[in-house]
């Protein structure tokens, strides 16, 4: 029934908002007009599901994956883990969680990014793992650096881990980023601020956790997900009036 | 006081941002070598069932500008109208296809399979159509839209009959341009604004 049921509608409330001035870009990029909002068909309860067989042995370490294990990446040696799991609380395993970041300098290694922070030669930025059967992954990476973007006069983006999610539908895709614990940029960027539910903002904070970092080594900050859940239910398994 | 649900909030969305392409396609920002090759180069391999089709368009923010920082996926089902991992789905469809707006011209192309028609819950067909979902900066929660096909037969599409405005769902429709080619172009603000999705 978990694989087959309708997916609870979004709560639209519990996101950011599509239209907010202080983040300029969404002036022009937010729909005006309202959303057609319906029940979720076939077409969302579906999705491209991706195999171990995907996954290299160095996608999920951000610190060596780029020069192949040749030389680590400079900057602060974290560990990012955390779980996955569904609105009712169920792991949703075997899922591709893929991420991106700016190196230690808060460069990101793109064609468009022209900041005059260096590039590491062995930093790359991206990295994937599937959850395995509890719902649960992780990452080893450097922590990223904040950096300045072109919005109003003054605004750094926060230190930040992007996260791309699948689940096990395509009605259940969602990007979102991850801050860190005790960044007071966080309070000053207009992107996290874009999240006008307090307790929703929160959740997008990573804390550090102490109990998962190795002493001499890296430090461990948590970030667990939840992605759309199904209905569960016994009545909608066959057509109307049957 | 009442019984407490277990219920759990989604965990809230944030824009992809500029530089979406390093987590999702690293080819695209000029980061080859982290894998072997992009996730979603192509919906289909050779020897897929159906006729191939070609989706070319552009999206366009709401000055009009086509937008350079785009970037796209889309799910389907085959040519047969099953979706990938359903019984008898076309092994040569994987469904999923990753693609972005061109970062010169803002152009964008699908190359795929043209899906089946697909059979909803209550029984009724829903007529062939690409689910699309668009990412880039500026979209604070990713945007859903579908693409169907201005040469079939939509007229008793559940999704299309929920449009109020008739014209609207001309905004959906991929337009025939030529064998096996059609024009589809995204707007997200003002005259001919797509229609978006809360699915
Ligand atoms: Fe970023």
């Amino acid at each position: 029934m978990t694989e087959t049921g309708r997916l609870i509608p979004r709560r639209r409330d519990a996101h950011p908002v599509p239209y907010d001035p202080d983040y300029k870009t969404t002036m022009t990029r937010s729909p005006n007009l309202p959303l057609l909002s319906m029940e979720s068909t076939p077409s969302e309860e579906t999705g491209p599901r991706f195999g171990h067989g995907l996954i290299g042995a160095l996608d999920n370490n951000l610190i060596v994956n780029f020069s192949k294990g040749a030389a680590p990446a400079i900057g602060e040696r974290i560990r990012v883990h955390g779980r996955v799991v569904d609105e009712n609380a169920r792991p949703v395993p075997h899922t591709l969680v893929e991420v991106w970041q700016a190196n230690a300098g808060g460069r990101y290694r793109h064609v468009r990014d022209t900041y005059f922070a260096p590039l590491d030669p062995n930093f790359g930025g991206c990295g994937r793992t599937l959850t395995d059967e509890n719902g649960y992954y992780e990452f080893l990476t450097i922590r990223p650096g904040a950096y300045p973007w072109p919005n109003r006069g003054n605004d750094w983006r926060p230190m930040h881990i992007h996260f791309s999610l699948f689940g096990h539908s395509f009605g259940q895709r969602l990007i979102t980023q991850a801050y860190f614990e005790g960044d007071p940029l966080i309070a000053r960027c207009p992107i996290a601020a874009t999240v006008k539910d307090r307790g929703q903002l929160d959740q997008l904070v990573a804390p550090l956790d102490m109990a998962a970092s190795r002493p001499m080594d890296y430090l461990a900050y948590r970030f667990d997900i939840v992605l759309r859940g199904r209905r569960q239910t016994m009545f909608e398994n066959k057509p109307e009036g049957m | 006081m009442v019984q407490k649900l277990g219920v759990l909030t989604e965990t809230a969305s944030q824009t992809g941002g500029p530089y979406v392409h390093i987590g999702c396609i690293p080819s695209f920002a000029g980061l080859p070598g982290v894998y072997p090759e992009d996730l979603g180069l192509s919906p289909m391999s050779d020897g897929a069932k159906g006729e191939v089709i070609t989706i070319t368009g552009s999206i366009h923010d709401g000055t009009g500008w086509a937008m350079r920082d785009a970037m796209f996926e889309s799910w389907q089902a085959d040519g047969a109208g099953r979706y990938p991992g359903q019984p008898g789905a076309d092994p040569a469809v994987s469904g999923f296809c990753r693609f972005a707006a061109d970062k010169d011209s803002g152009a964008f192309t699908l190359r795929t399979i043209k899906p089946g028609a697909v059979r909803g819950h209550d029984g009724r067909m829903m007529a062939p159509h690409i689910s699309i979902w668009i990412v880039a900066r500026g979209i604070n929660i990713g945007l859903h839209t579908r693409i169907y096909f201005a040469d079939e037969d939509n007229s008793a599409d559940p999704l299309l009959a929920r449009i109020e405005q008739r014209p609207r769902v001309e905004t959906l429709m991929a337009r025939p341009v030529g064998p096996g080619a059609y024009r589809f172009d995204i707007r997200l603000q003002g005259p001919g604004e797509t229609v978006f999705l809360d699915i």
